[in-house]
């Protein structure tokens, strides 16, 4: 039986009816990665043995006759930027090629606390810096539907792990995109948290006040069961909101009856592929026949998103990757004193666009620019956060396509996701068919602060109103 | 060009990073690119805006100064790249 094409809630459920073991379903994810890992490249790091042993734990739960939580015994992938006590953590990154976790990251010990099946650590670009996961130190992955593509990044081993059936559900992490647009490249649901929802504490820090944690799942309401287990205000992070959390399966209800949804003209940009656009339209037609309402908004501050994003994403990155000095953990190549010895480690093990980004970063940091770079750019955020505050008085949500697997293209795709971490929002993108070439096409629906329960209403609505094909990529 | 052979020598020096005389070209290319493109930003007017660093309103977080259990010194000394009784273990700082 191929297990590994079904939704969390659906295995959950053959679990408890005891028509599957939770070893059983491993067994069958792992002899689909050893299928398809070859091609696709997901995974930096498998951890079978691991997966198996908790497996038969929750094997033993079950016979026992005690009751097994949403995700417990679901095999995932985990994005090799969130922390794994005792399995290798390298951001994909050859400065930690070696590095072994003493903690786990807190997203970890909430899903440890199910019995997680993680079957390995999912590639990425290095440090999440890219949009492609051909960025890697250590190999490039593919996009499951033609790989001679790339899946998006810098989640593309979660996204194609995903998709590929080499992982039921995945963690990425999205910074300015790095969850919704593999999503969408790959054909699954990526949903990024609201700013605070989700702890980033043993989340390798990129960005620190854009990164967040989130899903990447193949349906709506596997979305929201992950959801549901990694939310929640946590002590080590102090960025972490305790705002209460809902269980955000309450809102799988197909119900948009006057929803007002916004359609920002300024995503309309010049070089959006007619495909996306058409796309856009139907989704929105979708929604217009349950009753919701599509009213054209402007998000005027639109066009600055992405060179207010280049400067505050590589300064706050320059500053987290000071710790990477070669003392406590991490590569060290000597030097003759230990200006040198850090000098030559940061030099050999960083990649290329790693450094280019330090550089800007601290470029815009340094004395004399600062003013006019990075404290404008954080002036300029003011301006698009206050975008989306004054559309949200008029409409329940903001509703955008994700820009087409193109390589030249691949600029603009920022454009629909970036302003959504500079506003701390939640965003989710959610399959909505196919290009002519077989390509999967998203379309990502943007909330209120703390309101993913709104969106996922929504994403649900319509995933269960329209057929945007397979789920699976053979 | 912007950025000047000099700046790339202090940002690097900053940044703890090697640039080799032949890459210095590249760099300063591509630091160019990047600081003409984020020059849009110079035609919005900012005067009275504050800044934004953290997208949702958040006040300082205290929590009460209690002692609690830490990161055990093995452990968190495990992946150090060389260490010494209990130390981490680092080249020469100052000279003899």
């Amino acid at each position: 039986m191929k297990l590994y094409e079904k939704t969390a809630h659906e295995l959950h459920d053959m679990l408890v009816a005891k028509k599957i073991s939770a070893v059983e379903l491993t067994n069958n994810l792992l002899a689909r990665i050893d299928e398809k890992e070859s091609d696709i490249g997901a995974y930096l790091e498998i951890t079978r043995e691991n997966a198996l042993a908790t497996a038969e734990k929750v094997d033993a739960k079950i016979a026992r006759g005690e009751e097994i939580a949403p995700l417990e015994g679901i095999p995932c992938a985990i994005k090799d930027n969130i922390c794994t006590k005792g399995v290798k953590t390298t951001c994909a990154s050859k400065i930690l090629e070696n590095f072994v976790p003493p903690y786990d990251a807190t997203v970890m010990e909430k899903l440890n606390a199910q019995n997680l099946v993680m079957l390995g650590k999912a590639n990425l670009d290095e440090f999440a810096m890219g949009g492609s996961t051909e960025n890697s130190a250590y190999h490039p992955t593919k996009n499951p539907w033609d790989i001679n593509r790339v899946p998006g990044g810098s989640s593309g081993g979660s996204a194609a792990a995903v998709a590929s059936g080499e992982a039921i559900f995945a963690l990425g992490s999205d910074t300015g995109g790095s969850i919704r647009q593999p999503a969408s490249f790959c054909g699954v649901v990526g949903l990024k948290p609201t700013y605070g929802r989700v702890s980033r504490y043993g989340l390798v820090a990129f960005a620190s006040s854009l990164d967040q944690i989130g899903p990447i799942t193949r349906d709506v309401r596997d979305c929201a069961m992950v959801l549901n287990a990694i939310c929640g205000n946590d002590k080590m992070d102090s960025t972490s909101t305790a705002a209460p959390v809902p269980d955000f399966t309450e809102s799988l209800v197909t119900y948009v009856k006057n929803l007002k949804i916004g359609l920002p003209k300024e995503y309309f940009v010049s070089g959006m592929d007619k495909e996306i656009e058409d796309a856009v339209i139907e989704a929105t037609d979708v929604f217009e026949k349950l009753g919701a309402k599509i009213v054209e908004i402007s998000l005027p501050h639109t066009e600055y998103a992405i060179a207010t994003y280049y400067l505050i994403a590589p300064a706050e990155a320059a500053t987290n990757l000071e710790r990477y000095d070669g003392v406590s953990y991490g590569a060290r190549v000597d030097g003759v004193d230990v200006v040198d010895m850090m000098t030559n480690t940061r030099t050999e093990k960083f990649g290329e666009e790693v450094k280019r980004r330090i550089m800007i970063g601290n470029y815009a940091l340094s004395a004399g620019y600062y003013d006019a770079y990075y404290l404008k750019a954080l002036k300029v955020r003011t301006l698009i956060q206050n975008d989306f505050t004054e559309a949200f008085k008029n409409v329940d949500l903001v509703l955008t396509g994700e820009m087409v697997n193109d390589p030249l293209k691949m600029y603009l795709q920022d454009i629909c996701t970036v302003p959504t971490n500079l506003a701390g929002l939640p965003g989710i993108s959610i399959p909505c068919g196919f290009t002519r070439e077989y390509l999967p096409i998203g379309v990502q629906l943007i909330g209120k602060p703390l309101d993913e329960a709104t969106i996922l209403r929504a994403a649900y609505t319509y995933e269960q109103n329209q057929n945007s094909g397979n789920k699976i990529a053979q | 060009m912007k950025v000047t052979e000099q700046d790339i020598k202090t940002v690097a020096s900053l940044s703890r990073l090697k640039i080799r005389p032949e890459e210095s070209a590249r760099v300063i290319e591509q630091l160019d690119e990047i600081l003409t493109y984020v020059d849009i930003l110079k035609s919005i007017d900012t005067e009275k805006i504050s800044p934004t660093t953290y997208a949702l309103p958040m006040q300082n977080v205290f929590r009460e100064d209690v002692v609690k259990p830490s990161l055990d010194r093995d452990l968190a000394l495990s992946n150090a790249p060389l260490k010494e009784d209990g130390y981490f273990k680092v080249p020469r700082v100052l000279e003899e």
